[in-house]
C-alpha cells in the first residue's frame, strides 16, 4: 500500500471552556489516497473545518494523529506543511501589500525565493494577472478568494485543500477555479474538497466522506454512495390525498409535488397503480435519480455508518 | 482498487518536489514584518519622532533653567537619551503587539502558521522586526533633536548594547501581549496601564536621585529604568546605578519573556486552537 495523501487516525477534538465542553471530533479515521478527488461533507458544525485545521497545524488534536504524506503534522509538521496548500474558508488578506508581494511572500515562507515564473502562471490559471500589481484591499471579494487559491499554491504542494472555495462566489469564478483545480489533480496533485454545494462534489469527487456531529458517518466512492443509498427519486403533483401507505416514501413535500423515494424502478408501477387505486388523479409526474443531496439528507437522517471496506 | 486508480490520477512521482524548510522563510517573515511598518513609515516613524520633539521642546523649555539631573550636565541634554530610549522601547512593543493582533484579527495569521517555520523562527522574525522599528525611530528622534544639545556620547557601546537588549525586551514583551489579547481593547490595555507608565517612570525627565527614598526604591523595582539609566551612561558615562547592573537586569528580563513567549508559541497558546 502507498504512502496515503493524507491518514487521520481516532482523532479527537474536544474544546473545552467554562462554559461548556465541546467534542468538534469524536475519533474520526480516515486515508486519502495520492492522485484523489476526495470530498468532505457535512453540515455547519460536524468537524469538517476541524479536521483540516488540524491537518494544516492551525489546531491541535486532543488525541489520534494525522500525516500528510506520511509525515505526522506534529512531529514533522516542516515536511508535512511543505506537501500541503490549504485555501481557507474564510476571505483573509493582507492590507498591506499588492497582489504579486503577497505571493512572493507566501513563496518565501515555504523557502522559496525566485518563483516568479510559476507565480505568473498561477496568476494567468486564475485570471488575476491584471491584478497583480492592485493592493489586496481593492479588490472585489471573487478576486480575493482567486488569490486565496494562488497563495496555496506557491509552493506547488503534492496535497491541496480548499475549505469552501466557492462560498460566496460567481458563476465564472466557480468554472475557472474547478478548470484549474481539475487540471491540477490530473497532473497528479491529490483535491480534498469541502463544500456545501452538493452538486459540485457529485460532480467532481470520485470518494466522499460524510461527517455529523464529529464522526465519521459515510466513506465510499461517489457513485457508490449514490447506488447504495439513493434509489429513484418519483415527485407527483395530483388531485385528492395520497395512500396512507405511501406516507412513509415521502421525503419532500414542495411547491404542490410530493417527493418519493424508492428503491427500485418497479416500484414506481406499484406507486401509481396505488394512486389509481384510492382515486387520485395524476397533473404531474417526474422521475429521476436520486442525487448526492438526497444521500446526504438520508445519512443524516441515520444514525448507523456507512464506511466501505 | 484505489480510488485514485478509479480517477485515473496521474502519479503523482511526477510532481515537483517542494524544496526543503531553509533560512529563507525565516527572511521572509522577518522582510515582511520589516515592510509592513515600512508601508506606513507616516505612521509608524515620523509620527513617533515627532513626538519626541515635542516631549524635548516643551519639557526641556520648561525645565532647562530648574533641573540638574547630572552635574555638569544640562537638562536638555540630560533629556534628549531618555527620549530616544522611550522612543525605541515604545516603538518596538508597538511593531510586534499591533503586527500579531492585527493579524489574528483579520485572519491574515493563517498565512505564517500553514508555512513550515519553526516557533523560533516565528519569535525571532518579529522580535527583531520590533528592534529594526524601534532603532530607526530611536535614531530619528536622535537626528532631531541632537541639534538642541549635543550629547557627549561618551561609551557608545554601551547605548548601542540597551538600545538593542532594551528594543528586543518590549519586542518580546509586545508579541507576549499581542499573543495574550484577543482584541485591541485588551493590548491598549498593555500599552496605557502597564507600558506607558513604566516608560514614563523610568527616569526618562528626571534622575531618580532626586525622588524621596521610596520612590527611589519602587523605581529599582521597573526593569525600564534600569534600560533608560544604561542606555544615558553611554551618553555621560554618569548613571543612577552601575551599567553592570542595568544590563544584567535587562538580560534577565528578556531571557525571562522570551522563555515565556517561545512557551507561549509552542503550546500555540491563543494561535493555534
Amino acid at each position: 500500500m502507498s504512502v496515503a495523501a493524507i491518514e487521520v487516525v481516532d482523532l479527537v477534538k474536544r474544546y473545552t471552556s467554562r462554559a461548556a465542553a465541546v467534542t468538534a471530533l469524536d475519533g474520526v479515521s480516515l486515508r486519502i489516497e495520492q492522485g484523489e478527488f476526495f470530498g468532505l461533507l457535512g453540515p455547519n458544525g460536524a468537524g469538517k473545518t476541524t479536521l483540516i485545521s488540524i491537518v494544516a497545524g492551525l489546531a491541535r488534536a486532543s488525541g489520534g494523529r494525522a500525516t500528510v504524506l506520511g509525515y505526522d503534522v506534529v512531529s514533522a509538521y516542516r515536511a508535512a506543511r511543505l506537501q500541503l496548500g490549504v485555501v481557507p474558508q474564510e476571505l483573509v488578506f493582507d492590507p498591506f501589500f499588492s497582489v504579486r508581494e503577497t505571493l512572493r511572500i507566501q513563496s518565501g515562507y515555504f523557502g522559496i525565493r525566485d518563483n516568479d515564473a510559476w507565480i505568473d502562471e498561477v496568476m494567468a490559471a486564475l485570471d488575476l494577472s491584471n491584478k497583480a500589481d492592485a493592493n489586496m484591499r481593492t479588490l472585489s471579494g471573487g478576486m480575493k478568494r482567486r488569490v486565496l487559491v494562488a497563495q496555496a499554491l506557491v509552493h506547488r504542494p503534492p496535497v491541496i485543500i480548499l475549505d469552501e472555495p466557492t462560498a460566496g462566489v460567481d458563476v465564472e469564478l466557480r468554472q475557472t477555479l474547478w478548470a484549474f483545480v481539475r487540471r491540477l489533480n490530473r497532473e497528479g496533485h491529490t483535491i480534498v474538497l469541502t463544500t456545501h454545494y452538493l452538486e459540485e462534489a457529485q460532480a467532481l469527487c470520485g470518494r466522499i466522506a460524510m461527517l455529523k456531529a464529529g464522526r465519521l458517518i459515510a466513506l465510499d466512492e461517489t457513485r457508490n454512495l449514490l447506488q447504495r443509498l439513493s434509489g429513484l427519486r418519483l415527485a407527483l403533483r395530483f388531485r385528492g390525498a395520497l395512500p396512507a401507505a405511501l406516507d412513509a416514501a415521502v421525503i419532500e413535500r414542495a411547491d404542490g409535488y410530493a417527493v418519493l423515494r424508492l428503491a427500485r424502478v418497479d416500484e414506481v408501477e406499484a406507486t401509481l397503480a396505488a394512486l389509481r387505486h384510492q382515486g387520485v388523479v395524476l397533473e404531474d409526474l417526474e422521475v429521476g435519480h436520486a442525487d448526492l443531496e438526497d444521500v446526504f439528507l438520508q445519512l443524516m437522517a441515520e444514525d448507523r455508518p456507512r464506511i466501505a471496506a | 482498487m484505489s480510488s485514485a486508480d478509479v480517477r485515473g490520477g496521474a502519479a503523482p512521482g511526477r510532481l515537483p518536489k517542494p524544496r526543503a524548510a531553509s533560512a529563507v522563510g525565516f527572511r521572509t517573515l522577518l522582510y515582511k514584518e520589516v515592510l509592513r511598518f515600512w508601508k506606513v513609515s507616516f505612521q509608524t516613524v515620523a509620527a513617533p519622532v515627532l513626538t519626541g520633539v515635542l516631549y524635548l521642546l516643551v519639557f526641556g523649555h520648561v525645565l532647562e533653567a530648574h533641573v540638574e539631573a547630572f552635574p555638569g550636565v544640562s537638562y536638555t541634554a540630560f533629556l534628549i537619551p531618555g527620549l530616544v530610549m522611550m522612543s525605541v522601547l515604545q516603538n518596538a512593543f508597538a511593531n510586534s503587539s499591533s503586527s500579531l493582533i492585527q493579524s489574528k484579527i483579520t485572519g491574515n495569521l493563517v498565512f505564517v502558521l500553514l508555512a513550515p517555520l519553526a516557533n523560533g523562527e516565528f519569535f525571532a522574525a518579529y522580535v527583531i522586526a520590533a528592534v529594526v522599528r524601534g532603532l530607526v525611530v530611536g535614531l530619528g528622534v536622535f537626528a532631531v533633536t541632537v541639534w538642541f544639545a549635543p550629547p557627549a556620547l561618551a561609551a557608545p557601546l554601551w547605548a548601542l548594547a540597551f538600545a538593542l537588549g532594551g528594543a528586543a525586551l518590549l519586542g518580546v514583551l509586545g508579541l507576549i501581549a499581542g499573543i495574550v489579547s484577543d482584541k485591541f481593547d485588551q493590548l491598549a490595555a498593555f500599552q496605557n496601564f502597564i507600558i506607558m507608565p513604566a516608560t514614563f517612570l523610568s527616569g526618562v525627565f528626571y534622575s531618580v536621585h532626586g525622588l524621596p527614598p521610596f520612590w527611589q526604591m519602587v523605581s529599582h523595582f521597573n526593569p525600564f529604568f534600569y534600560m533608560v539609566d544604561g542606555f544615558r551612561y553611554g551618553f555621560f558615562a554618569q548613571s543612577d546605578v552601575s551599567p553592570w547592573v542595568s544590563l544584567g537586569v535587562v538580560a534577565v528580563a528578556l531571557g525571562a519573556s522570551s522563555a515565556v513567549a517561545l512557551r507561549m508559541l509552542a503550546r500555540g497558546y491563543k494561535i493555534r486552537h
